[in-house]
């Protein structure tokens, strides 16, 4: 129930800056993850936002007051950990009620909260559990439920779903969404799996060595990746990135194959530029077999190294140019090692970038 | 012969390689224990041997019923338990507490913590001797200098200041032992429920009530089970410092175990209290890991 505000925010440990100044606004209600490899400073912008770790500079504005120099406890936010965090000598139910006792809440109020966030969250039968005597993923929801009895302004989660099994994760992905509908809040929510970023998100925030690279829905930073390094992150399996060179109207790959420039960029290169052509493995599929065959595409011949059936598709493993490229088949078609499959690459969806910086050229 | 063993007497293989083990506990622990359970019950005198063999049951013990001096050691060793125990557990959590927060030199301030430890009890009593002298020790003089009287405080004279006096070198040698305890479950515990608790609206001294002391606890009864056995046969320090004067007034239950024994020769009493000074000891034992036993419970969720 609050917008957070940040402002050139940056944290050094010593002379070691680990998150160069970022800023970012988060909307009321706005569920935002923030995305990116290990040591990227996303759990560390997560942890200067909820006070453990002190601002080296910039400013962090919850609800407009600035909590620059305010401890945990009075910045009203509540945090669920990786590793659950539960009190160990304490109950489930005096796990979720212990902030509010903290707070000095009658026993009633104590009481009837707790009831509601254990009826959310499906607990209401483990309320004289110990924590040790759960499983994974009901430490993980009294975790969350120990965030929501304090009706707090802010939510934050930090890599929650990282302990537990793949299909534990997929449940409680869904439960946290369901949440975050049926308690209206604002999320900041720190994970290095782009599949819980784009299920999550209402925006997610791309970082990168302690910078943001970009910040969008899910389908823009999906659609249009602003470099490289986004464009290999989100999207799986990763987006095929083959070097190229502008020559002749076409891009020439290392081993001579050329492929035609999208027609909405033919305007934005020069001939002999060096470029990176993205294409996801959505977008390169032998014929017939597409996804989305409409639209300007080229054709290029793969060798199969390895096929992997999934059922109603498959993914591809070929080389192009010395390097490897993932394609995807649509359809019951068995594929076998040695094939030669003429595909069509989606020229409409396929991006250019610099080769130098990896910016794509449609970015601003 | 042993192969004719293993292929036709499995079943007594297992008692044949316990017997060493059975031996070594017979001869060093069970009969010397029954041995001073049964001389416990004689009139026993060091330099009358043939004492050993009159039988008297049970009345050495109930004869320490009236005996003032025994209870009055009894309950002054409880006493000085209960005051050196408590003063070292709030000086050793104090001290791990700060050492916790260094970030720089703690492996050196661990190991010096440590000293005291490596001195022998004897000297460090002879050392307390000397400091609490009430002519030459530094306490008197210390305080001379700085005027804040002008009298020798008799430190090892007075009944009450002897005991203080020893009390002070005991917590002195052993707080050290608390702290490395009390430091190594700093160390162990884990970081989220701290921080979760501060986000939860906690301040420093509710963070430490509801959630460090906790997670301590089963360390504090570890710490405990071993003073409270320790500091319960205290012997060393007290013979040292004071021997058990003035008149009796620091005599603690083994100083005084020792008195009657050695000095007197009477080992039988002497035995028949030495089986009373230990099922106080094992009483301690008791209650404090079945404290231990309880904290522990939950430890398993601490992670």
């Amino acid at each position: 129930m609050a917008e957070i505000s940040l402002k050139k925010v940056v944290k050094s440990y010593g002379r070691t800056p680990v998150v160069h100044g970022i800023d970012l606004e988060i909307a009321d209600n706005e569920f935002v993850v923030l995305v990116g490899p290990s040591g990227c400073g996303k759990s560390t912008t997560l942890r200067m936002i909820a006070g453990l770790e002190d601002i080296s500079d910039g400013e962090i504005r919850i609800r407009g007051r600035l909590v620059n120099d305010l401890p945990p406890r009075k910045r009203n936010i509540s945090m669920v950990f990786q590793n659950y965090a539960l009190y160990p000598h304490m109950s489930v139910r005096d796990n979720l009620g212990f902030g509010l006792k903290i707070a000095g809440q009658s026993r009633s109020v104590v009481a009837e909260r707790v009831a509601e966030a254990a009826g959310i969250l499906g607990l209401s039968d483990l309320l004289d559990r110990l924590p040790a005597e759960l499983s994974g993923g009901q430490r993980q929801r009294v975790a969350m439920g120990r965030a929501i009895v304090r009706h707090p302004d802010a939510f934050l989660f930090d890599e929650p779903l990282s302990n537990l099994d793949a299909k534990l994760r997929g449940q409680m992905r869904a439960e946290i969404k369901k949440l975050h509908q049926k308690v209206a809040s604002t999320i900041v929510y720190v994970t290095h799996d782009q599949i819980e970023a784009m299920t999550l998100a209402d925006r997610i925030v791309v970082m990168r060595d302690g910078h943001i690279d970009q910040v969008g829905t899910p389908m823009e930073v999906f659609n249009h990746p602003v470099n490289t390094f986004v464009a290999a992150f989100i999207g799986s399996p990763p987006m095929n990135q083959l070097p190229a060179v502008v020559d002749a109207g076409r891009l020439r790959l290392e081993d001579g194959t050329t492929i035609a420039v999208p027609e909405r960029l033919r305007a934005r290169v020069r001939a002999g530029q060096k470029l990176i052509l993205g294409v996801r493995p959505d977008d390169i599929s032998p014929e017939g077999y597409g996804l989305m065959e409409d639209g300007e595409s080229d054709r290029v011949d793969l060798l199969v190294d390895i096929a992997e059936p999934l059922g109603m598709e498959s993914l591809i493993y070929s080389r192009l140019a010395g390097q490897e490229v993932q394609a995807k088949l649509y359809g019951p078609r068995l594929v076998a090692p040695g094939e030669r499959l003429t595909c069509r690459i989606s020229l409409s969806r396929a991006h250019l970038f610099d080769a130098g910086t990896g910016r794509n050229l449609e970015a601003e | 012969m042993l192969r004719a063993l293993r292929v036709r007497q499995t079943a007594l293989a297992p008692l044949i390689l316990l017997t060493p083990a059975f031996t070594v506990m017979l001869f060093v622990v069970a009969l010397p224990l029954a041995f001073s359970l049964y001389t416990s019950m004689t009139p026993y005198r060091l330099i009358r041997p043939e004492t050993l063999d009159i039988f008297i049951g049970t009345r050495n013990y109930v004869r320490l019923w009236d005996n003032a001096a025994f209870w009055a050691a009894f309950w002054r060793t409880i006493l000085f338990l209960a005051i050196a125990l408590n003063a070292e557990l709030l000086l050793g959590l104090g001290i791990a507490l700060l050492i916790n927060k260094l970030t720089w030199g703690q492996r050196t301030l661990r190991t010096i913590m440590m000293f005291p430890m490596m001195f022998s009890p004897i000297l460090v009593g002879f050392q307390f001797k000397f400091i609490f002298n009430d002519n030459i020790g530094i306490v008197n003089n210390a305080l001379q200098s700085l005027g804040l009287t002008d009298r020798a405080i008799p430190w090892l004279v007075d009944a009450q200041l002897a005991m203080f006096s020893i009390i002070v070198a005991e917590v002195w040698m052993s707080t050290s032992i608390f702290a490395i305890l009390l430091l190594a479950g700093l160390l162990a515990m884990p970081r989220d429920p701290v921080e979760a608790a501060k986000v939860d609206g906690c301040n420093s001294w509710q963070v430490f009530r509801h959630i460090t002391l906790p997670f301590l606890m089963p360390f504090i009864f570890i710490a405990m089970t071993i003073r409270s056995l320790d500091v319960a046969r205290a012997y060393d320090i007290v013979h040292v410092m004071t021997g058990g004067g003035p008149a009796g007034r620091t005599e603690l239950l083994w100083t005084l175990i020792a008195r009657v024994g050695y000095d007197n020769a009477r080992m039988g009493e002497a035995n028949a209290m030495a089986y009373v000074s230990t099922l106080l000891s094992i009483a301690f034992t008791v209650f404090f890991f079945r404290k231990l036993m309880a904290a522990r419970r939950y430890m398993g969720g601490a992670e």
